[in-house]
This record gives C-alpha cells, sequence and structure tokens, in this order.
C-alpha cells in the first residue's frame, strides 16, 4: 500500500512536469555526479549514455558502491543524485537534517533478488525459512535440503550495500528492523555483487543472492515459496510485477530538496518512456508502462 | 659573492623542510588518527573493541568486536611469512653467493620487478587463477580462504625480503667465508654455519619490513581471502582482516558516525602494529651496521 502511494506521487511528479527544457540552462557544460547502489549503476550508467547523446553539454558520472555510500555522499554533499536499492533510514534523515540535506526520493523500477547457486547444485527449490537457515547458519549441509553432501558457502554483500540490508531486513528478519538476526559470522562478504556472481559460477558449494540484472546462464536461480504451504516461484519481470515472487523491492534515486535543471531533466528522462525501456533492456521491472 | 651565500641558506633551509616534512607528515596523521578514535573508545571502551568478536557495524545495536579481524589478519601474515620466508632467504643466498654475475643481475632486477606489480593486480590474478585452484586441489568449500591470501602476500613480500637480505649476505666480510674455506668446509658449510649466522641481523630486519608490508596490504587480502568476520580455525578458512574491513566500510560511513569513528580506531591499532614492526626491523639494521 505504501508502495502504490509512492509510485502514485511520483507518477504525478512526472506528469507535472516532463516537459525537458532547452536552452538556458543547459547552454554551458554542466556535469551531473551520481553515485550509489551497485544493483542499479549499470541501469543509470546506461541511461547516462542515452541522456549524454540527447543533451550532449551535460557530462554525468556514475559510480556505484554500494547504497550507503550513496546516501554518506549525498550527506557530504560530494554527490547530485544518490542511487539506492533501499529507502533511506532514520538515522540517515536525521543526519541529513543535520548536515543541511533534505532528501527527495523518487522510484524508478522494481527489483527482484534473486537466490543463486551453480548450475551444479540440484537444489531447485526453498521456502523463506530455508533461506534464513542457510543465511544465519542453522543448517549448514546441502544434503538438508535434498542436495549433495557438501558444506554451504554463504555469499553475501558488504554491509554498506542496500543488498546486504534489504536481504537481511526481508529474509532474515522478516521485517521486524529490531529483530536480532543477522547473516552467519561464517558468510562471506564480497564486495560487489558482479563478486558474489563470479564465485557462484565456479563454486558449486556457494550459495548468494544479486539483483536480477546479474541473473546469466552461468547461475542458477532458486524458486522461493513463502512459506510451507505456498507455491514455489522464480523470479522473473511478471511474478515481480504480480507481488507473487517473496523477494522483491522498489529501486530508488535521492537527490537533495527538490531538483532543478539538468538534475530534474536526467530523472525526468530516466521515469519517461524511453529511460524505462532501458530500465527493462537492463532485465529489472520498469513502473511505467 | 654575498648573494651566493644568501643562495645556499636558502636551498638548505628548503632541503631541511623537505627533510622535516616526512616527520611532519606521521605526527599528524597520528594524531589524526588519535582524535578520531579517541572519543570512540570513550564511547564503546578499548577493552569491549579489542576483545570482541562480532563485527556488526551497520545493527542496531552496532558491535565493533575486532578480534576476529585482528586474528584474520594474524593467521594471513603468519601464512605469508612460511611462504615468504624460506623462499626469500634462499633467493638472496643464491642471488649473492652461488649465481655467476650475468645471472644475479638478471635476477634482480626480476624481484626488483616483481615488486612493481600493482596489488589490485596480484590481487585479480589470484582470484581468478590461485582461488578456484586452491579449492579443487585441497578439496574446500571455497577457495577464498586465509590459505590463498598468504600465498599472494608471500609474493608481495618476497622483494623486500630479497633484496634487504641480499645486501646483509654480501656485508658479510670476506675474511669469514676465506677462514671457514680454509678450515676445509665445503661452500654449503660456509653458508650455512658462517655466512647466514653472520648476516642473521640483517635478515631479520628484511624479514620484517616484508611482514610490515604484508600486514599493510589491503586490496589484494580484500580480494581473495573472503571477508568472513569469524576467528578462522585454521588456514584454510576464510578471513577478514583489519585493512579489507576499513577499506570496504570507508565509503559507506557519514563523518563523525560511531561507525567512522571504529574505522579510525582500527586505523590506530594497525598503526601501532607496524611501528612495533618496524621498529624491531630498525634495532636490527642498527645492530648490523655495527
Amino acid at each position: 500500500m505504501k508502495y502504490i502511494c509512492v509510485l502514485f506521487v511520483s507518477l504525478l511528479m512526472i506528469a507535472g512536469c516532463s516537459k525537458p527544457h532547452h536552452g538556458r540552462d543547459l547552454s554551458g557544460e554542466q556535469s551531473l555526479q551520481i553515485k550509489g547502489s551497485d544493483t542499479i549503476v549499470n541501469l543509470v550508467q546506461k541511461w547516462a549514455e542515452e541522456y549524454a547523446k540527447e543533451y550532449p553539454g551535460v557530462v554525468i558520472g556514475v559510480t556505484g558502491g554500494g547504497s550507503g555510500t550513496g546516501f554518506a555522499a549525498l550527506l557530504n554533499k560530494t554527490c547530485d543524485i544518490a542511487m539506492s536499492s533501499r529507502a533511506i533510514e532514520d538515522k540517515e534523515k536525521i543526519q541529513a537534517a543535520q548536515n543541511g540535506v533534505s532528501p527527495q526520493q523518487f522510484i524508478i523500477g522494481l527489483d527482484g533478488l534473486a537466490v543463486v547457486v551453480n548450475p551444479e547444485n540440484v537444489v531447485k527449490n526453498l521456502t523463506m525459512d530455508d533461506l534464513r537457515d542457510i543465511f544465519m547458519a542453522a543448517k549448514t549441509n546441502w544434503k538438508d535440503f535434498g542436495g549433495a553432501d557438501s558444506k554451504i558457502v554463504i555469499l553475501s554483500r558488504e554491509s554498506n550495500s542496500g543488498t546486504h540490508m534489504f536481504f537481511k531486513e526481508h529474509v532474515l528478519k522478516r521485517g521486524n528492523k529490531k529483530g536480532p538476526e543477522e547473516f552467519s559470522p561464517s558468510s562471506l562478504l564480497m564486495p560487489s555483487s558482479q563478486a558474489i556472481a563470479d564465485e557462484t559460477s565456479q563454486n558449486p558449494h556457494a550459495i548468494g543472492y544479486v539483483g536480477m540484472g546479474y541473473l546469466g546462464a552461468t547461475l542458477k536461480s532458486i524458486a522461493v515459496a513463502r512459506n510451507g504451504t505456498a507455491a514455489f516461484v522464480e523470479p522473473t519481470v511478471d511474478t515481480v510485477l504480480s507481488n507473487t515472487y517473496p523477494i522483491s523491492r522498489p529501486l530508488y534515486l535521492y537527490t537533495n530538496g527538490t531538483p532543478g535543471g539538468a538534475i530534474k531533466d536526467f530523472i525526468d528522462y530516466g521515469l519517461s518512456a524511453k529511460g524505462q525501456k532501458i530500465v527493462r533492456d537492463t532485465d529489472f521491472v520498469p513502473i511505467v508502462h | 659573492m654575498k648573494s651566493k651565500k644568501i643562495l645556499d641558506t636558502v636551498i638548505e633551509k628548503i632541503i631541511f623542510c623537505c627533510g622535516i616534512l616526512a616527520i611532519v607528515f606521521v605526527v599528524l596523521i597520528f594524531g589524526f588518527l588519535l582524535k578520531e578514535s579517541f572519543s570512540f573508545f570513550k564511547d564503546y571502551g578499548i577493552i569491549n573493541f579489542v576483545t570482541g568478536k562480532l563485527w556488526y557495524p551497520t545493527s542496531a545495536p552496532p558491535r565493533f568486536g575486532i578480534l576476529s579481524l585482528m586474528a584474520g589478519s594474524f593467521f594471513v601474515t603468519l601464512g605469508a611469512a612460511a611462504v615468504a620466508i624460506p623462499l626469500g632467504v634462499m633467493a638472496a643466498l643464491y642471488i649473492a653467493e652461488v649465481a655467476p654475475v650475468s645471472i644475479r643481475d638478471f635476477l634482480k632486477s626480476g624481484v626488483e620487478l616483481l615488486a612493481a606489480i600493482p596489488s589490485v593486480v596480484i590481487g585479480f590474478i589470484g582470484m581468478v587463477t590461485l582461488v578456484p585452484l586452491v579449492r579443487t586441489v585441497f578439496d574446500l568449500p571455497t577457495g577464498l580462504t586465509a590459505f590463498a591470501g598468504s600465498i599472494m602476500l608471500g609474493f608481495m613480500a618476497l622483494p623486500t625480503i630479497v633484496s634487504i637480505s641480499e645486501d646483509a649476505i654480501r656485508a658479510v666480510p670476506w675474511n669469514y667465508k676465506e677462514g671457514a674455506l680454509a678450515l676445509g668446509a665445503t661452500r654449503w658449510q660456509t653458508m650455512y654455519r658462517i655466512v647466514l649466522p653472520a648476516a642473521l641481523p640483517g635478515i631479520i630486519a628484511a624479514v620484517m619490513l616484508g611482514l610490515g608490508r604484508v600486514i599493510g596490504e589491503t586490496m589484494a587480502v580484500m580480494m581473495i581471502t573472503g571477508n568472513a568476520a569469524q576467528i578462522p580455525a585454521g588456514i584454510f578458512e576464510p578471513v577478514r582482516t583489519m585493512t579489507a574491513t576499513i577499506a570496504a566500510e570507508m565509503g559507506e560511513t557519514v563523518k563523525g558516525s560511531m561507525h567512522y569513528r571504529s574505522l579510525f580506531s582500527i586505523g590506530v591499532i594497525l598503526f601501532m602494529i607496524t611501528f612495533c614492526i618496524n621498529f624491531i626491523a630498525d634495532l636490527f639494521l642498527h645492530r648490523m651496521k655495527r
């Protein structure tokens, strides 16, 4: 319900200001710094390339590092737009107020977080409870889930990653933010989603989670069931849109205050039909059709 | 005449400033580290920090225990020492005592070239070649282990160990060796019984400086040790080092937050460890000179 509200508001925003200005404010060389989530860095990079073709006067720098990194940069005023795969936290809002920053939120698409294993692994289906047991190391052998008799290697992202936070809150804590659940200390913290994909594709014992944009032939995604009686659902654009896939989330851009000029034009471009087509092309789920 | 003198004093002053600048920087850096970490120690407690086993900096409530991180650094360094010391000292012995002049020059420049490889390249090569190999050869759940990190870091410590050990071995006076050979000792006996003990202080200094580089190394370990913040049961487990923690998490922290200051506190601990290592190395280097 909350998401629908936010969606509606952001749709209104697009409707209200979808006409990009040409001329004055874009005549000089302008530069935009965009920083944050590794999950959507490829998508925003693609937007930036296409955008630069239409507005050659604007230079856009896009760097990853994780959602936390993006918020830290927005709060330290070293970037114009922060990319994030999670909503801003209360703690960060307070810090923003202290630094004189007022974060403004835009939803740009949806993402299904895929749980991935090596294609050699015979395990196909897991419930949300199974996933919690695996990532908290309550069960540490693949044979408990019908796989080979071998130790499970847990791959997680660094704690600055929005993917890490989302997975922890959604799968381990089940939305109870104050819950005591944590990733097992034995989980390997990988520096990027690509590193998780690489290690999973060559290690038959590994399990990890990545954004749907990273799925490919070298990875096998697990079908996940909400509980013991529900059906197992593969992460696809349709299952995320219909909300039958249990691990999905909105993707955000944040600016400091209501944006104007090139920042506004860029976000408008991302939410336009062309921008949303790129969302789909990079294996995320568009919010505007 | 007078202008020449003025020029002389001016240049002398400039050179003095350059010389003193290094020390000024060290003092400033240490002061900055201390300032950030002091308030953290006051809030969290230095005992909790050093003896805590759990590192969950972004949880609520956050936990900042670096025992497992220190254990990670310790394991990787120990493993790297086991790789680099025998290899490095033997190589130095060969270059200084056995190799003919043509091979010696070739080997020396080769070893120096090893020092020129950026650590991210070493990390990348380790990630794509060594890590899968370690997993299959030792039949481990994952190849991202302290062992893989140790091997790669051992290679990074080699240039320092080889070149300083070689200097130390060459500095052993000729008459020692002549005396031993005249008494009927073989070449190997001379090397093993006379040259090595005489050069030992220099070799220890070389090892210490090499290990100083290993413990401070960041990029390569972050890529190949797995980064699991646990106290490892052995060398074939994933570990997370102090340096990798600082590098991986620094970007996310908001200036002045508890997490930010905790990373500076890790920096202080690391600084103290490397300072001790360099200090010991210095002691031995001075002893060798005397």
